[in-house]
């Protein structure tokens, strides 16, 4: 079959070969030099004993926790309203997708100049003409890892806005037309009808957001480096720094694949609490 | 029946509906102006400002009278930014049609000619979509680095960055579902009067299938545009560099009103080319959430 050649191809050597050959490497020793060695679980072993693995752990849970906090309620919330507009409404959700089709570099360069630390930069000065900070952003480890979270929101929020939409045009009308006729108001309707609707998209959203943060690259290494003090080294960035700068590449697959399985238990368990809710 | 959503036409009428409805809606619209347009406005403005404007009073309007419109020209010839942009482009197109080609044969081979282990086929691409790329990263790298059998070394080669996103689980997925739409009396129609399984996909299928196809490609395009670490690992030679990677270098050797001009201009093409396909754009991103759902 011609047809299924470039799949097959493409596949084979860029996906499935991939994800076997990470599983056999995360076992072996290789550093590209010496013969590749096999080593069983001592790539594991070394990784969990490794302490900065355990503070990246809880820095990247810090992340996923704040930008559950701050970017899942705003872009519900905005859909939800953008779905009431007639007309302009294109209007509305060309400008809440700006941000998102920004390159991540471009807008992680700019807002590093917006988190500027003396009281002059751009976000101090505008706290500051209503009497607060200067705030220090990404010099403090306590702050840098909320401020990356504050970019990334505002990057990434105009998609789920858009999915939220989309969704929200399959709402049958009859189900508002009918709850109407029984009196409900305004409020009740969007509490009984437009949330239980979004309720399917809402969970896999809230699932995939997880899953998106908690491989967290491009923000920490271009802002901060991992820093200050290492409170914005992800996990991602921890497996970058054993592959591509210390040259263990057993190390970096081994984490990765405790990532995949940290992964694979929050889908799974989510799957679980949440079954008998996300059909209607 | 009327296109209605949670408020009625009735709701609308009233005055103690209407009037929160119509501040939300002005204080909404101020609110993605600010969050959505500002940054963007504010980097055109710096971007022909000179340095000490945009670092001395970040929020005024050419407090030095003075517009540097040589800042965009010394960005694209001095940084190299036009360069660059060929480069993305380059990388963009490549992987876009690499995607192309592999979702569009995929497709028509699960949706239309479907042989019997057209099923393993199906569950083994589905089931990438459920391990996380960070499995994969690593050896993916080393993969590029040595591919096996040919043993070819893709790094420095567009290939690298060509290539791997063209095995998207998603793309095949949202193309065979748009295939599975069409009428299956169209393909029987076509074999009746001759035409080949090749005949069938280039003069029915695709031309069909015109609008998922766009989608695909706008995108894949983006997001090959948006790409920062992959090209980083396997594009170590400055020369083959798309403009994300060559950025953060040029950002830490020129001026600031360079730099700024530069993010201006690698900014321009993405938002232009969103503006004017806004609405395949949207419509393909609802079209994820709702595969995803």
């Amino acid at each position: 079959m011609l047809f299924a050649l470039p799949v097959l191809l493409v596949f084979l050597v860029f996906s499935w070969g991939p994800i076997v050959k990470g599983l056999v490497m995360s076992l072996q020793q290789t550093n590209l030099i010496d013969p590749v060695k096999w080593v069983g679980l001592e790539n594991f072993r070394y990784v969990l004993s490794d302490p900065a693995v355990g503070q990246a752990s809880l820095n990247t849970l810090w992340f996923t926790l704040l930008a559950l906090l701050f970017g899942f309620p705003v872009p519900l919330l905005l859909a939800m309203f953008l779905s009431e507009l007639r007309g302009r409404s294109w209007l509305y959700s060309t400008l809440a997708y700006l941000p998102v089709i920004t390159p991540p570099v471009v807008a992680i360069l700019l807002w590093r100049f917006f988190y500027d630390p003396s009281p002059g930069g751009m976000f101090n000065s505008i706290l500051g003409s209503v009497g607060l900070g200067p705030f220090l952003w990404l010099d403090s480890p306590s702050s840098a890892m909320p401020s990356i979270v504050l970019e990334a929101t505002w990057a990434g929020a105009g998609n789920a806005v858009i999915i939220y939409l989309a969704a929200l045009t399959s709402v049958r009308t009859d189900l508002y037309e009918a709850a109407e006729l029984d009196g409900a108001g305004v409020v009740r309707r969007v509490w009984h009808v437009m949330l239980p609707h979004l309720r399917s998209v809402l969970l896999l959203m809230l699932l995939l957001q997880i899953i998106g943060t908690m491989q967290l690259f491009t923000e920490p290494l271009l802002f901060t480096g991992g820093g200050p003090q290492g409170a914005t080294t992800t996990i991602l960035l921890l497996i970058y720094n054993y592959a591509f700068v210390n040259g263990d590449y057993g190390a970096a697959t081994a984490l990765s694949v405790l990532l995949a399985l940290a992964l694979a238990v929050v889908s799974a368990v989510f799957q679980l609490a949440t079954r008998g809710w996300s059909t209607e | 029946m009327s296109e209605r959503s949670a408020l009625s036409d009735a709701d609308r009428k009233l005055t103690r509906i209407r009037v929160p409805f119509v501040i939300g809606q002005v204080l909404v619209l101020i609110g993605l102006l600010v969050a959505g347009l500002g940054p963007l406005l504010w980097l055109l403005k710096a971007a022909i400002s000179p340095t000490q404007d945009s670092v001395r009073s970040p929020l005024a309007w050419f407090p030095s009278g003075e517009v540097q419109w040589g800042n965009l020209s010394t960005a694209w010839q001095q940084g190299h930014i036009g360069y660059y942009l060929g480069n993305t482009a380059i990388i963009a197109a490549g992987s876009a049609l690499a995607s192309l080609i592999v979702c569009t044969t995929a497709g028509y081979v699960l949706s239309v000619l479907r042989p019997r282990w057209g099923a393993v086929l199906s569950g083994a691409i589905l089931a990438t979509l459920f391990v996380p790329h960070i499995v994969s990263l690593v050896p993916l790298y080393l993969t590029v680095l040595k591919v096996p059998v040919v043993h070819a070394n893709l790094t420095n080669t567009f290939w690298a960055v060509w290539l791997p996103p063209a095995a998207s689980a998603f793309n095949v997925l949202i193309v065979k579902r748009f295939f599975d739409s069409i009428p299956r009396e169209y393909f029987e129609a076509a074999r009746i009067d001759g035409a080949g399984a090749l005949r069938v996909f280039t003069s029915l299928v695709l031309p069909l299938s015109r609008p998922i196809l766009g989608v695909v490609l706008l995108l894949s395009i983006i997001s090959s545009w948006k790409d920062y670490l992959w090209p980083l690992l396997v594009l170590t030679n400055p020369d083959l560099q798309p403009v994300s990677v060559a950025l953060p270098k040029i950002a830490k050797v020129t001026e600031l009103n360079i730099q700024l001009a530069g993010l201006f201009l690698a900014l321009l093409i993405p938002v232009l080319l969103f503006l004017v396909f806004q609405r395949a754009f949207l419509r393909g991103v609802g079209l994820s959430g709702g595969i995803k759902a």
